[in-house]
């Protein structure tokens, strides 16, 4: 179950709104997170830790740059809702560890409403209001259970490792 | 299957696949630059804990974006590229020669090849008949070191272009009104093929342009057929043998599109989104304060040429900047021997170093407090550029030059060579 308020944007957010150009060489993820959003003042001003993105159509198009979902996750970002999700942005906060959720209603949610979320709805709880979300593809929603590609590599490694040691009692 | 399911296969352990399939695939290239490399470093060396790359010979390195260096944390980038390639004793390393992508055609790319590369328009090199495609820089270490990515098998979508290209209008603006038509969105996680009578009719230089673009509209990959046009680019670059794919007699794509380029007029994206695409005839006539002609989308030598056979003997308006940006080192000597730098120079052009340049922000170019600028780049996100406050038009290279000459928009057409 995540819960936190929603912070709406529109369709086609870019990556280089999330994070600008002229940041990415800035030595860590640490120094970059502080400018996450920084032309986009109803971030800005409303974002907290576990707050949620929801979005309209293509969130994270653009540039392939991973710093966009590494920022978000830094800054504490409960989930990422979206009517649908650019395809290199959706692999990168995957591979984070970062909850997606794609839901066709995202656009009807308002800014600031507090939301709750499992495995199959999104819950307003001022008005009840209910959406429901497109489960993640099985292979997908192992990797986010692992906490992200690398610790899925890792399980999966320690997983063979296992059946060798099994098969060579 | 397609030629896009035939040549994932043949990089993976299968013999038949599939689209929505998910595979491991063994990609030939894996490249990285200078605004995503450091990052895939790091977690390579931290989270994954890696001490050598599965193997140098496939690991690229550009420093591109930061080039020249333009901050003290540019510089720190650069050095840590430095030492990285030098502990891992890669070779593929390049140091202020030009743009990524340009230099992966220039030097690597074959056709029926798989490439990754953090970076979004590793697309482009589909214009050679290769499949290569945009990751980030997680997926990017976890491909050095395992020598091995997962993919989606893609739809594909086949898109067949037919017509005699006009004047003045090119494959810059026949992908602009592909992206308008389908939206930034259209293409998410497909493929799309380009064929038929104008696409094999376009040279190499234009072809890139093409499947440099692909991703504005969300796709995976872009695809052009190899063809003689593409064995006279290889040849020339002293690549001669290459696997070859094509269709199988079942072979499946998702939609067939049709378009005709005989009508087609020149096309600008307007602010602040790439499928914003209008006829140029709509807002001809506004002012501009800056014109940049380069990027991997039309930093070549043909873009240059078409550039000078515009402004040849004449001034760009004194009301506006004008920078050129060749996309390679090799482009940049071409032009300067063939006199098309001289020509850009004298009409009043600032000519640098290759790179991104201003279409990235990176280095110079930067746009003030509500400027406008015109670009042959592949991107108008807002503030991509410098002032979130500024916009950016997306348009061809002879778009682009005749309005450097007047100062405002200016449809090519319009001017006398
Ligand atoms: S020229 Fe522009 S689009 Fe091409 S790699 Fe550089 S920043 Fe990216």
């Amino acid at each position: 179950m995540i819960q936190g308020k929603a912070i709406k944007f529109g369709r086609n957010v870019d990556t280089d709104q999330i994070i600008g150009a002229h940041h990415l060489s800035r030595p860590s993820i640490r120094d970059m997170a502080p400018f996450t959003f920084e032309n986009t003042p109803r971030f800005v001003e409303h974002f907290a830790e576990g707050d949620i993105i929801v979005a309209e159509d293509n969130f994270g198009c653009g540039s392939s740059r991973e710093q966009a979902p590494a920022v978000l996750k830094l800054r504490g970002i409960g989930a990422i809702v979206a009517r649908s999700f650019a395809r290199i942005f959706f692999r990168n906060a995957i591979n984070l560890g970062i909850p997606l959720i794609e839901c066709p209603e995202a656009d009807k949610i308002d800014h600031l409403e507090m939301l709750e979320i499992d495995d199959d709805r999104i819950r307003c709880l001022k008005t009840g209001k209910g959406y429901d979300i497109i489960p993640l593809p099985l292979f997908i929603r192992s990797i986010l259970v692992d906490g992200g590609i690398i610790a899925h590599l890792q399980r999966k490694e320690t997983d063979t490792q296992r059946d060798v040691n099994l098969s060579r009692r | 299957m397609n030629v896009i399911e035939k040549i994932l296969a043949a990089h993976s352990t299968e013999t038949v696949v599939r689209p929505g399939q998910i595979i491991d695939v063994k990609p030939d290239y894996v490249m990285a630059n200078d605004a995503t490399a450091c990052l895939a470093i790091d977690v390579f060396a931290g989270r994954l804990n890696a001490e050598t790359v599965f193997d140098p010979e496939s690991v690229i390195l550009v420093m591109d974006h930061y080039t020249p260096s333009s901050s003290v944390n540019a510089a720190d980038t650069h050095n840590k590229m430095r030492a990285f390639a030098r502990k891992q004793g890669l070779k593929n390393v390049y140091d202020g020669m030009g743009i990524c992508h340009q230099l992966m055609i220039e030097y690597h790319v074959e056709p029926g090849q798989l490439i990754v590369g953090a970076d979004s328009h590793t697309c482009s090199y589909g214009a050679l008949g290769a499949l290569a495609t945009g990751m980030g820089s997680t997926d990017v270490a976890v491909a050095w070191k395992e020598g091995k990515i997962w993919i989606k098998v893609p739809e594909a979508i086949r898109i067949d272009v037919m017509g005699a290209w006009p004047a003045g209008v090119c494959a810059k603006d026949l992908i602009l009104k592909i992206i308008g038509d389908l939206t930034a969105q259209g293409a998410t996680y497909k493929a799309l093929c380009f064929g038929g009578a104008a696409i094999g009719a376009l040279p190499v230089s234009e072809r890139i342009t093409l499947c440099n673009m692909v991703i504005e509209a969300g796709a995976k990959f872009g695809y052009i057929a190899p063809d003689e046009k593409t064995d006279i680019h290889l040849k020339a670059a002293g690549r001669t043998s290459y696997a070859s794919f094509t269709d199988d007699s079942d072979a499946v794509y998702e939609q067939v599109l049709t378009y005709d380029v005989s009508r087609l007029a020149p096309q600008i994206a307007f602010p602040h989104s790439v499928d914003n695409v209008y006829e140029i005839e709509r807002f001809e006539g506004m002012a501009i304060d800056e014109c940049f002609l380069g990027a991997c989308t039309n930093g070549r030598y043909e873009d240059l040429a078409i550039a000078a056979s515009i402004l040849n003997g004449r001034k760009i308006a004194d009301t506006l900047r004008f920078l050129v940006t060749p996309a390679s080192r090799d482009i940049y000597l071409r032009a300067a021997q063939s006199g098309i730098i001289a020509t850009l120079v004298e009409s009043g052009a600032m000519v640098n170093a290759p790179g991104c340049s201003a279409c990235f922000g990176g280095t110079g170019g930067i746009l003030g407090r509500n400027e406008k600028l015109l670009s042959t780049a592949n991107r108008n996100f807002r503030g991509r550029v410098g002032s979130p406050d500024s916009e950016i038009y997306l348009a061809s290279p002879a778009v682009v030059a005749a309005s450097a000459l007047n100062g405002t928009i200016t449809d090519p057409r319009r001017i006398s060579r």
